[in-house]
């Protein structure tokens, strides 16, 4: 029933008679697609009433300036990701070199450090008083320059996010079928032109899913762009909601960013490709390289180097306020109810986001079309938003039509599952690709029924990809700032509000307890659920 | 699959030890003796009896409010929650959003004209005279809604091994010149650099403030995410002077002993001198308006005052209030004569000057 060969070039495109999904299938993909839409319909909302088109006195210049500012980085971070992720994958899972599963480890641990703690780090160990700057000038060399400006932002995102392609792609690179590369080789290929034409093909779907997370997150990021000044559109979005009472232009500049996300995500479905490449188990383990003695000390200093800026320097500016701070008598354990706080609701958001996304991935890449390819862009579109315009909208709505939610653990875990739908279903989306509709097709024509292929035979195929995906967005959840701000219940404090509020008036020895204990509760599951997995 | 669960179960046991989201970190632990269950139970119990429970949404930071607080609770045996906000602007439209139907008690802001706002709309009570007259009416509301609780000057910040003493300006006016090319920092997203525009469009009209926005803007004004972050970067010489409220280096002088800034006070007047209180005010909707008064007179009692002043740096409203160590008095401070109570109505405009100028 299954080729030896584990790669099945399949044409996507449903043929007529093809089975479709049945409508509790569609019901529950449309429920988990709602939270998603309602920022969205707030938004169209507010822009179509008379006066909505508020452009709040900025000129068209200067909206272009910055749209071309925030496209400049977003693609630069995009494409930087891209490659330093690619690399890692490919060096810790292609390559004989010693200690491939601890490096890669290593360098999936930087998505724990929140982007706005890593900004407030890198501002410590710049400029003239900043720490690397005293220990050059203690050396007698010249200071650094602040970290600011389009380089800082571009280097800041680029260290915090290429994780994301690392965690994507290794498992694709760990099941490459070998027998295709040794064909295309023995076919008289070289191996540039084989990796063009059979491993990056195969690459493709996860690797456009990776870099859509890492382009609409830089969109939407505002913390980390802010303090490093670097202006983009989103940080104006922010200007103009802490600036005035009337939110219209915030609102309108927001409904701008959309439609550019909007191109973005078209770009993406085009870029994945039409060609579903499912691939079995190989029969033996992947070919590796040799490096050689000079690979080798290549690959090191390149991880090294990566792992130094990206985890290492932050946390040891981190760990040098907290041990001034308990120098001073300040006790770490005052974070401990924020610590309590994060970790159940971004434990609970984990696992209703990642059942939730089941069945919209399943729509996504089962029974591809306009339909499901709608429900997926209205998930990924909100996602490419100011999450300061996402809490606004669900507490507009929910102030409004669902009072007896509003300011509880029920709106914000809402307002999480349409913040962060798309992290589960990058993950699930290329765990179902990856296995193919053979075994489901095999239980369904057995006469079993959808419901118990969905649980004995796809989730367990794709446990992995489930649980990596409810890591990711436990992490996400653990980082969000603005809409927790927004529509937390009162007193519901938690580690990154503590970490704002602490930076906000400079109190960096709270600040570095709580970002620390936020980095090691982090870390359990992003190392349970996805760091040890990956090499399995 | 045994990972997930033993993940699962240690979840579970968080969450259940949670419980309730009851107490922001610095109440108090349950008492010796008492298990944590039934001390949770209780908290719940008499947070569910809306008569003591006072709920206040804060502008103003954590470290700041919650000894006040404690004070406060355990001087009348008030429960008091506090929402904070990532400064006041979110908390101002949670309110406007929240309207009549709105759980919050007192609004304690951080800035005079988002409270003005909140005013404006009809949903703040009329304080007593007993509490008004408590602050001089420089620093309160014209119509009675909300009173000063402190007050804080904008100064000219700048580092004097870059800037020389006879270089200061007198006037705000002379940040256009050339002389002040590329050394200027501004927050102009912060709420106070809106309310200081907001005074100058009141003292000099739209049009003249537009004009200075853009002098600014030309003469290579670097812009900064928030005040702390200007004053910062004086300090570690990365940048010459900066616009940002009178308090900030004192609390960093306080952190870090001697550093190389000074605040320097425009003169008189000057629409760069501007003052402005920090307010608090009742909320209408409020059925525990006793208890929100008691708490108002409260944070304008001696000690509350003298906390401010050592802690935070700013003047306390109240007569015989101290001083902050090493400041004017606040008498000898004089903004531009402008009302207060009139900032609100320029936010929106002020907002859309500062995007025209391209600072936002």
């Amino acid at each position: 029933m299954i080729a030896p060969a584990g790669v099945f070039p399949v044409k996507e495109m449903p043929r007529e008679g093809r089975r479709t999904a049945s409508p509790l299938l569609w019901s529950l993909g449309m429920a988990a697609v709602v939270p998603a839409a309602t920022p969205i319909g707030y938004l169209i909302w507010t822009v179509v009433r008379p006066g909505g088109f508020d452009a709040g006195g900025f000129s068209a210049e200067r909206l272009l300036g910055l749209l071309a500012a925030t496209t400049l980085l977003t693609a630069t971070v995009t494409v930087t990701t891209a490659v330093l992720g690619l690399a890692t994958a490919w060096i810790t899972t292609r390559t004989d070199l010693p200690g491939a599963r601890i490096w890669s480890t290593l360098v999936t641990l930087p998505l724990v450090i929140p982007s706005y703690v890593g900004a407030m780090t890198m501002l410590a160990a710049s400029g003239n008083n900043g720490m690397i700057s005293q220990v050059l000038g203690a050396l007698g060399l010249p200071t650094l320059p602040v970290f600011q400006g389009f380089w800082a932002a571009w280097a800041a995102l680029s260290l915090w996010n290429f994780s994301f392609v690392h965690l994507l792609t290794v498992p694709v690179l760990r099941r490459l079928d070998p027998a295709l590369e040794e064909a295309s080789r023995g076919l008289g290929a070289g191996r540039w032109r084989t990796v063009g034409s059979i491993v990056l093909p195969q690459l493709r779907p996860a690797l456009a899913s990776s870099s859509l997370l890492v382009a609409l997150y830089v969109i939407s990021e505002f913390g980390a762009v802010s303090m490093l000044r670097y202006e983009t559109f989103t940080r104006a979005i922010y200007t103009q909601f802490g600036g005035r009472p009337d939110p219209t232009p915030a609102l309108f500049l927001a409904g701008l960013l959309v439609i550019g996300a909007l191109f973005v995500v078209l770009v993406q479905q085009r870029a994945r490709g039409k060609v579903a490449l499912y691939s079995n188990r190989p029969s033996r383990s992947v070919t590796t390289v040799r490096l050689g003695r000079w690979g080798r000390a290549g690959a090191v200093g390149f991880l090294g180097a990566l792992v130094t800026l990206a985890l290492a320097i932050p946390m040891a500016t981190l760990a040098w306020w907290a041990v001034r701070g308990l120098a001073l008598g300040n006790s770490p354990l005052s974070v401990l109810p924020h610590a309590m706080r994060s970790l159940s609701v971004s434990a609970v958001a984990a696992i209703v986001i990642v059942v939730a996304a089941i069945p919209v991935s399943i729509l996504a890449v089962r029974f591809p079309g306009k339909r499901s390819r709608a429900l997926e862009s209205t998930a990924w579109l909100t996602y490419s938003l100011p999450h300061l315009a996402i809490g606004l909208g669900f507490l507009v709505l929910s102030v409004r039509i669902a009072r007896p939610i509003y300011q509880t653990l029920v709106l914000l875990v809402i307002a999480y599952l349409a913040m962060f739908l798309p992290q589960a279903m990058a993950s699930l989306e290329a765990g179902l690709r990856r296995i193919g509709p053979h075994l489901e097709e095999a239980s369904r024509s057995l006469g079993v029924g959808g419901w118990p292929t969905l649980r004995r035979v796809t989730i367990p195929l794709i446990r992995r990809s489930v649980l990596a995906g409810a890591a990711l967005v436990f992490l996400s959840v653990m980082k969000e700032l603005p809409a927790t701000l927004l529509l937390r219940p009162t007193e519901f404090d938690t580690l990154a509000v503590r970490i704002w509020g602490a930076t906000s008036e400079l109190f960096y020895t709270q600040a570095s307890f709580a970002s620390l204990t936020l980095i090691a509760v982090s870390f359990v599951p992003l190392y349970l659920f996805v760091a040890r997995d990956l090499h399995q | 699959m045994r990972r997930t669960l033993v993940f699962l179960s240690v979840l579970g046991v968080v969450l259940a030890s949670c419980g309730d989201t009851g107490g922001s970190g610095t109440t108090s632990t349950p008492p010796p003796g008492s298990t944590s269950d039934s001390a949770a139970q209780e908290s719940t119990t008499t947070a569910g009896a809306p008569v003591d429970d006072l709920i206040v949404y804060s502008g103003r930071n954590e470290n700041f409010v919650s000894p006040v607080v404690d004070a406060f609770t355990e001087a009348t045996g008030i429960e008091v929650s506090v929402r904070y906000g990532d400064g006041t602007s979110d908390l101002a439209a949670t309110l406007l959003n929240e309207g009549d139907t709105t759980d919050a008690d007192v609004f304690w802001a951080q800035d005079p004209a988002w409270i003005g706002v909140i005013g404006d709309e009809g949903l703040l009570a009329d304080l007593g005279t007993d509490i008004l007259e408590l602050v001089s009416d420089a620093y309160r509301d014209a119509d009675g809604r909300w009173v000063g609780i402190t007050a804080r000057s904008r100064v000219l910040v700048y580092n004097p091994d870059l800037v020389s003493e006879d270089e200061l300006p007198q006037s705000v006016s002379e940040l256009t010149q050339p002389e002040w090319n590329g050394r200027l920092g501004i927050a102009p997203g912060n709420a106070s650099f809106i309310a200081f525009v907001s005074a100058m469009e009141l003292v000099e009209g739209p049009e003249s403030t537009l004009a200075w926005l853009e002098g600014i803007a030309s003469n290579g004004v670097r812009t900064y995410d928030g005040n702390g972050a200007i004053v910062d970067a004086v300090i570690a010489g990365d940048l010459d002077a900066g616009l940002v409220n009178h308090y900030y280096l004192l609390q960093r002088m306080a952190d870090q002993g001697e550093v190389s800034a000074r605040n320097h006070f425009f003169a008189p007047g000057d629409t760069g001198a501007l003052v402005m209180a920090t307010g608090a005010g009742v909320l209408a909707p409020s059925d525990n308006q006793e208890a929100a008064n008691e708490f108002i007179r409260h944070l304008l009692s001696s000690e509350s005052q003298e906390h401010f002043s050592a802690t935070l740096f700013e003047y306390g409203l109240i007569d015989g209030a101290p001083t902050p160590e090493g400041q004017l008095p606040l008498s000898e401070l004089a903004g531009p004569d402008i009302n207060l109570s009139d900032l609100a109505d320029h936010l929106d405009t002020s907002v859309d000057l500062i995007a025209q100028a391209g600072l936002s």
